[in-house]
């Protein structure tokens, strides 16, 4: 794991990732993504829910970090995030750390 | 089953018939080019046909028998009696699991999925793999023999392919959802998400879908199925499944059609499991390498996307080789139109109805024809009789539907002569004549077992080994022959060989250690001959593999005598023996005739009748007449029936003829011809001797049908019983005659 760079920007999402409110999650991720100097760390721990669409934007604002030379990082999530990015099999793409529960385990 | 796969299995049936004796065809002229083509087509049409009813499991096998047999149209190897042996397990393997699938199971049990696993390992061990040995052409370098477009991929899952559409999200429908539903058919091996659509974030619209999805999926379910769960956005998102053990070029041809570059779909596939790595880059060079035929990738990729990275640049070669195989398969599909417009398929039991329907015809035309000769009205007479002519035509010609020539049973035996001579050592040549005779389908189907035993008796017992030939001054290899002919009304049926013939000494010790002949009891050759057909009778010294297991010619009597036919033998010691089976032509309705006794009708078919003779005054209490210098022995009905009443002044003899063997029917009357319609009797009378059946007469009474085989055989062995004279005699009758 790479050493923690410093004063990473964060982003917490507070409410739910999906379709109805993509079209201002994403100008969300964007403006922190376009704010963060170098690193930008976002708290999902606040999301109940997540759809295609929030998959959606999480693929993109990976994506834009990456053609920024930035770092996107998901640092805390919830059940439902966890399950879909296992579910699309990202996780490895992603490289976050993932928490998996223990009854999983 | 539906009667999409029930036309299947049956189709499939005749290609493995044709595939098999296409397959001993080329055992004599190995490297036949129309032969090899012969056999490669029937096993892409079994194929081709179990992919379009989504039966995995023969496709998957055919797909290997196919490679196998591509190669051997390339000359890429060769066929010798190993491989054919080996394709002919092949062609009995498809055989079982059409009846797998005719059973409606879910697929092959173990014990038959075993058995195809260890025949595809051998095929790919010895003909597909390299190394393997019959590679005549070792100079060809190997990307080139395996040239129809790849062997099957070695992954034994569903390959599927989707993008969904921009506007799945907007319309409230979640991949995620449809993706959750497909696990709860089968299980997701592995998915890979493909994103690539999705454009930069200044361009990329929340609220679009812009994913697609390469999943690699185990599961049981059909095609259809998997469709299924697609249903609701079928329309907007484009799907692509692949089933399992597909070929190589489907996969290669699936790449091209996605819009994402082929270089990284093919590595996705090769991540995902649904390819190698080896079996990508081969596939990509097979692409390459002008394949020589046999590509029959369905799609023709119309716009071409952009070459599958820098391995395809000779994509033009590829592409002529595409739009050749769209050609062929396009020729291929209107010659199968032109062959259908010959033939058409009815169910078996439609034609049944139709046969019943104008057995009901006849019985009601009869009807008609006595109330309107009651009437003495001219005209309505003359009516009624052409209708009757008409009536019979109809019989006819929907009796003739259901007539199949024998031809095909017979050729059957091609493969069993082969492989059993195979196995014992034995050189035997099978000959076949009179294949075009005609007989009731339902005969064809119930004649194959007894045939079959007496086909393998003649080869067990009656051929003997080449040593044993040549010592006795006969041609190394045995004939057998198999004979079909018609002869009054019956169709006989002979297998004949030219071996060893009865042993008629061992026979008769034989019976009279069973009891069934007392010794010092004098018998002709035909009788001792005959004794083979008791129950429990086999003269093997030893039981082979093959026959003699003690159920044996009884039971082959039993069936053809359950047909209404009979079995008879003859032999001459040194030169071999002959075993004819008679069968009535068809089993539902006769030409009879009909004639009276006392108060009761009988009907003898009329096939059987030579002539009707006025019986003497004089030779009312004889057994026998002078007809015209022979000797014809009697049966009298009304002391065979046990009839009641005065014989009237003049009586009839009905002379028939049944087996070359003529004896005459005293009758009181005769009533003329008569259209009948067979009705079985039931169970309790079936062991009558002397009555076939029953009929309906126009005036709704009914007639018992005489079975003149019976007659004619009882007046045979009272003649053999009285020329004996001896107690001895009656003693092997009432043990031969059941």
């Amino acid at each position: 794991m790479p050493a923690r760079r410093k004063n990473p920007h964060k982003l917490a999402i507070g409410e739910d990732l999906t379709i109805y409110h993509a079209a201002a999650q994403k100008q969300q991720f964007i403006d922190a993504l376009a704010a963060a100097p170098e690193q930008l760390d976002i708290d999902l721990s606040g999301v109940a829910e997540i759809d295609t669409a929030g998959f959606q934007l999480l693929m993109l604002v990976k994506r834009e970090a990456r053609r920024l030379g930035k770092e996107a990082r998901i640092v805390a999530h919830g059940e439902a995030v966890r399950e879909l990015i296992e579910f699309y099999n990202v996780a490895a793409d992603f490289g976050d750390p993932l928490l998996i529960p223990a009854h999983d385990a | 089953m539906d009667e999409i796969t029930s036309v299947f299995v049956t189709e499939s049936r005749e290609q493995i018939a044709a595939l098999e004796s296409a397959l001993l065809q080329l055992e004599n002229s190995p490297g036949d080019d129309d032969t090899l083509n012969a056999i490669f087509r029937s096993a892409h049409t079994i194929k081709g046909g179990a992919g379009v009813i989504e039966c995995s499991y023969i496709v998957a096998f055919t797909h290997v028998v196919e490679n196998v047999l591509d190669r051997l149209r390339e000359h890429a190897i060769n066929a010798d009696a190993d491989l054919i042996a080996l394709l002919l397990g092949c062609a009995d393997h498809i055989g079982n699991l059409l009846g797998v699938l005719e059973s409606g199971a879910p697929g092959p049990d173990a014990e038959l999925a075993a058995d195809g696993a260890a025949l595809l390992a051998r095929l790919q061990r010895d003909w597909l793999s390299d190394g393997g040995r019959g590679t005549g052409l070792p100079s060809v370098p190997p990307v080139l023999l395996e040239a129809s477009g790849g062997g099957a991929v070695e992954s034994d899952c569903w390959h599927i392919s989707v993008r969904f559409g921009a506007d799945v999200l907007r319309n409230g429908m979640d991949p995620l959802s449809f993706l959750r539903y497909l696990g709860s058919i089968g299980r997701i091996v592995h998915l890979e998400t493909i994103a690539d659509a999705m454009p930069e974030a200044a361009e990329m619209d929340p609220e679009t879908c812009y994913l697609g999805f390469e999943i690699s999926f185990a599961s049981g379910a059909d095609k259809a199925a998997i469709e299924r769960v697609f249903d609701f956005v079928r329309d907007e998102c484009t799907l692509n499944i692949l089933p399992p053990h597909s070929r190589l070029s489907d996969f290669i041809a699936l790449i091209s059609t996605l819009p994402e570059d082929s270089m990284r779909l093919g590595e996705i596939l090769v991540r995902i499991g649904a390819l190698t790595q080896d079996e990508l880059e081969d596939g990509l060079r097979q692409q390459t390498a002008a394949p020589a035929g046999g590509v029959e990738s369905g799609e023709v990729p119309a716009a071409a996307p952009q070459p599958i990275g820098e391995i395809l640049v000779e994509r033009k070669v590829v592409q002529a080789e595409l739009v050749d195989a769209a050609v062929a398969r396009q020729k291929q599909v209107t010659e199968k139109k032109a062959a259908e417009a010959r033939l058409i398929r009815i169910q078996a039991d439609k034609l049944d109805r139709l046969i019943d329907l104008v057995g009901e015809l006849v019985i009601a035309g009869a009807s008609v024809n006595l109330l309107a000769g009651r009437t003495g009205v001219g005209e309505l007479i003359e009516a009624t009789s052409l209708t009757g002519r008409l009536v019979e035509s109809i019989r006819d010609a929907a009796l003739q539907l259901r007539m199949v020539q024998i031809g095909e049973t017979f050729n059957r035996f091609h493969r069993v002569v082969r492989d059993t001579s195979r196995e014992m050592g034995k050189e035997i040549e099978l000959s076949i004549s009179g294949g075009d005779t005609e007989l009731d389908k339902s005969m064809v189907e119930k004649i194959g077992d007894p045939l079959m035993h007496l086909v393998r008796n003649a080869m067990d017992h009656g051929l003997e080994l080449p040593a044993a030939r040549e010592a006795s001054g006969k041609p190394a290899r045995g004939r057998l022959e198999l004979n079909a002919f018609h002869d009054s009304g019956s169709i006989v049926i002979e297998v004949a060989d030219d071996g060893a013939g009865l042993n008629r000494e061992r026979i008769l010790a034989k019976a009279v250690e069973r009891g069934l002949a007392q010794p010092g009891q004098s018998l002709s050759d035909a009788e001792v001959y005959n004794l083979i057909f008791e129950p429990g009778f086999s003269t093997a010294e030893k039981v082979t593999n093959i026959s003699g297991r003690g159920v044996g010619m009884d039971v082959v009597r039993r069936n053809i005598q359950g047909l209404r036919g009979s079995v008879d033998v003859s032999s001459e010691p040194g030169k071999g023996s002959r075993f004819a089976i008679r069968l009535p032509l068809t089993l539902a309705i006769i030409d009879g005739f009909l004639v009276g006794v006392g108060n009761a009708a009988y009907v003898i078919p009329l096939d059987s009748v030579v002539e009707c003779i006025e019986l003497d005054q004089d030779g009312g209490a004889r057994d026998y007449v002078n007809l015209r210098g022979e000797v014809l022995p009697l049966v009298r009905l009304r002391q065979l029936f046990d009839i009641q009443g005065e014989p009237p002044a003049r009586q009839n003899v009905v002379v028939v003829q049944y087996a070359g063997i003529k004896s005459g029917i005293v009758v009181d009357q005769l009533m003329g011809e008569f259209q009948t319609v067979i009705k079985p009797l039931g169970n309790l009378f079936r062991n009558i001797r002397g009555i076939g059946g029953s009929t309906i007469l126009g005036s709704g009474e009914v007639a018992l049908i005489l079975d003149v085989q019976a007659l004619v055989q009882r007046c045979a062995s009272r003649e053999a019983q009285r020329a004996d004279g001896a107690d001895a005699g009656r003693a092997f009758l009432a043990a031969a005659v059941p």
